[in-house]
């Protein structure tokens, strides 16, 4: 699976299967006469066309199938799909409603980060292959990893229905609304999960981190009023701010000479960088004070560009989400209707909300009976491809006295870094299996 | 029989949404236990680590939709002692099986600028239409609870209890109050296999068909009760065609809506 092979010229890093990313891909990075000549992450995960087959289908029909789309973010999916086609609609949906989408999208934040915190990423720095491996000497730690995954499934599975391909959500709002006394008991789990968060970034704030810093181009939602999941305009670190529905007019997607993925790009500006490190950049003064001080506590300015420290602030995330949730807890009424009526009308409308890895565009064009006439879906892989790419770059660059299996394991890391769930961006992006 | 190792257990995927395997991490109470009992031997989403075939229990998650898939699943199939298939894209070609509706060519030209560079088939088609499956585990998602009952019946020899029968059944048993009967909601759990433990009529919706038909089903009779609630033709034909649109008892379905 991990080849290496170098003469005294030219040696080249091929990891055909990533392992411990969302989905398949593969990293080439060829080295020559001490220099990096060429990098690719690379996705070979076949394409399954959805916009494509969205076409056709009634407004109503979009949240389910969309969510389809990935296992691991099927919210994120739902809720962008929701938002842009209830502003083809000119629907508005407030209140407890709105509210009880906020909490569904923590849920989706603290199992998926939860995932890539303790599953996917911890291994690395610990030197095992696995959460199972690392389990053996790291129980206590892989434990409160899967119970605080757990923690944030049940709160998926009591509002959307159940964890994967959650059934409740519909335009408009949802099919059942929770009663107060329903939130009970998932409120007390997630007390438990917001100590076992703060643990964790404890924890996080630890581990050994390879000194990498980079000068991103962060993009991300930004509210007035609260850290960003469903609304905001969407702004960077370098003086963009624009609405959702200007998106296509400020990013395009580029077909690069050495390597046949369409790449998402600012226009005239290049690659960018979405997820938790651009939210938390963009967003840090409308985290709640004390999670900034535990921001602070555990090290984190109000900026973090190393990526490999992803790892803190998805776990910052995790503890925010679990906080925010019980916020909402403590304040939801009961909404006298699960949903709002909703009355098809012709039109195109746009939508972008903050998945676990970063913002997810959609854009719908309706016909006047509520048919899907045109769809487009930006997952965030296919967004930060091109930076992952140049993070390669630059950490293989300064990495090359490594042993050559350490190098491939820190390659592999750095793709890890930003949480790729390559089933998302692929049914976007432009495959050709290379065969070598 | 005796072993001198631990089971092997393998975890492949095909075009899937990762969704299934993930079901397996999804056993947050149960993982550890069941890694004591056999050996993760490859399961690319969860480890680095790679023990050679050939595996004891291989789960299958995804359809084929590319020459290449087409080729690996033999290689899947003959490092496998047994093949399960987990999933609506492993047992019946998923949602990117609405393709085989259409052309192909088409879906590629809407959602590709240089369809040329794209390896893909003509049809998305479940496993079991490409090699011999031991055993088809339902649901979009499938359901955890029934992935470790299946790999707990293999691990020791016996036949999964999955029942075949409809998603009504399992309204009767959670008490749910049928949506159909009570509200007029066209729901399609006269027809749907059971799994999911009747979800959306516990939350006021109809069933929308994710574990497939169910055994013997009698979709013609239930399209009748649908048109008496005022579903429209297209309605009908596209609540067959979602996530289980190419099992054969869907497709003809659909079909037969469609010539009418």
């Amino acid at each position: 699976m991990r080849k290496t092979n170098s003469s005294s010229k030219s040696e080249t890093i091929k990891v055909d299967c990533l392992a411990r990313v969302e989905g398949e891909g593969s990293l080439y990075v060829r080295v020559r006469e001490g220099r990096v000549v060429d990098v690719k992450f690379k996705i070979f995960e076949p394409p399954r066309f959805f916009e494509a087959l969205l076409r056709g289908r009634n407004y109503s029909e979009v949240p389910d199938i969309t969510a389809r789309i990935c296992g691991i973010c099927p919210i994120a999916y739902q809720m962008s799909s929701c938002h842009a086609i209830e502003d083809a609609l000119g629907i508005i949906v407030g209140g407890p409603l709105r509210a009880l989408r906020r909490l569904i999208y923590c849920g989706e934040w603290i199992e998926s980060h939860a995932l890539h915190v303790f599953m996917l990423h911890a291994p690395d720095f610990l030197g095992y292959a696995d959460a199972i491996q690392m389990a053996k000497d790291h129980s206590g730690v892989v434990q409160r990893g899967l119970q605080l995954k757990k923690a944030g499934n049940e709160l998926v599975t009591l509002l959307g229905g159940r964890e994967i391909h959650p059934i409740n959500v519909r335009i408009g709002g949802f099919y059942k609304v929770p009663a107060r006394s329903e939130l009970g008991p998932v409120a007390e789990r997630l007390k438990w999960a917001r100590e076992a968060a703060l643990e964790t970034l404890r924890w996080a704030a630890h581990l050994p981190f390879p000194a990498i810093e980079r000068d991103y181009e962060f993009v991300a939602l930004r509210h007035d009023s609260e850290y960003p999941f469903n609304e905001g305009r969407i702004v960077s670190n370098k003086g963009l701010e624009i609405d959702v529905r200007d998106y296509d007019a400020h990013f395009l997607e580029e077909h690069v000479s050495h390597s046949n993925a369409l790449h998402c790009l600012l226009k005239g500006r290049g690659a960018y960088l979405v997820g938790p490190l651009a939210r938390y950049q963009l967003n840090f003064d409308q985290l709640s004070p004390w999670v900034r001080e535990a921001a602070r506590e555990a090290g984190l300015g109000p900026a973090c560009r190393n990526p490999f420290q992803s790892i803190v602030v998805r776990s910052l995330e995790i503890l925010y989400a679990c906080d925010e949730a019980l916020r909402i807890i403590e304040e939801y009424q009961m909404p006298e209707s699960p949903a709002i009526e909703v009355q098809p009308r012709a039109g195109t409308g746009y939508g972008c909300t903050e998945a676990p890895r970063g913002i997810l565009y959609h854009r719908y064009q309706l016909d006047d009976a509520g048919v899907i006439v045109d769809a487009k879906i930006v997952p965030p892989t296919s967004q930060n491809q091109k930076m992952i790419e140049e993070d390669l770059w630059q950490l293989a660059s300064q990495s090359l006295q490594l042993p050559e299996d350490q190098l491939a394991w820190q390659c592999e890391q750095a793709i890890r870094n930003h949480d790729p769930c390559i089933s998302c961006a692929t049914h976007f992006l432009k495959l050709h299996v290379e065969r070598d | 029989m005796a072993r001198q190792h631990k089971p092997r257990l393998a975890v492949w995927k095909f075009a899937s949404c990762d969704g299934c395997q993930l079901s397996l991490l999804d056993c947050e109470d149960e993982l550890l236990a069941v890694a004591e009992k056999l050996e993760i031997a490859n399961f690319p989403e969860a480890s680095r680590a790679v023990v050679k075939g050939p595996y004891d229990l291989s789960l299958v998650e995804g359809s084929i939709t590319t020459p290449h898939d087409a080729e690996r699943i033999h290689q899947v199939r003959r490092a496998s002692r047994y093949l399960v298939t987990i999933g609506a894209c492993a047992t019946a070609g998923g949602i990117q099986a609405l393709r085989n509706f259409g052309n192909v060519k088409e879906f590629l030209s809407i959602v590709y600028a240089q369809p040329e560079y794209i390896e893909t088939l003509n049809k998305s088609t479940p496993i079991a239409d490409h090699v011999f499956v031991d055993f088809e585990l339902r649901g979009c998602p499938i359901n955890k609870q029934q992935l470790l009952e299946v790999i707990s019946a293999f691990l020791h020899g016996r036949k999964p209890n999955t029942p075949p029968h409809s998603v009504c059944i399992e309204c009767k048993l959670r008490g749910t109050v049928c949506v159909m009967v009570a509200h007029g909601t066209p729901c399609l759990g006269p027809v749907t296999q059971a799994g999911c433990g009747a979800i959306c009529p516990t939350y006021h919706r109809g069933c929308y068909g994710c574990f497939g038909p169910k055994e013997t089903p009698n979709t013609a009779s239930l399209s009748q009760w649908w048109s008496h609630l005022g579903v429209s033709r297209p309605d009908l034909i596209r609540a067959f065609r979602s996530f289980n649109a190419c099992a054969e008892p869907f497709r003809k379905e659909s079909e037969v809506h469609e010539k009418n």
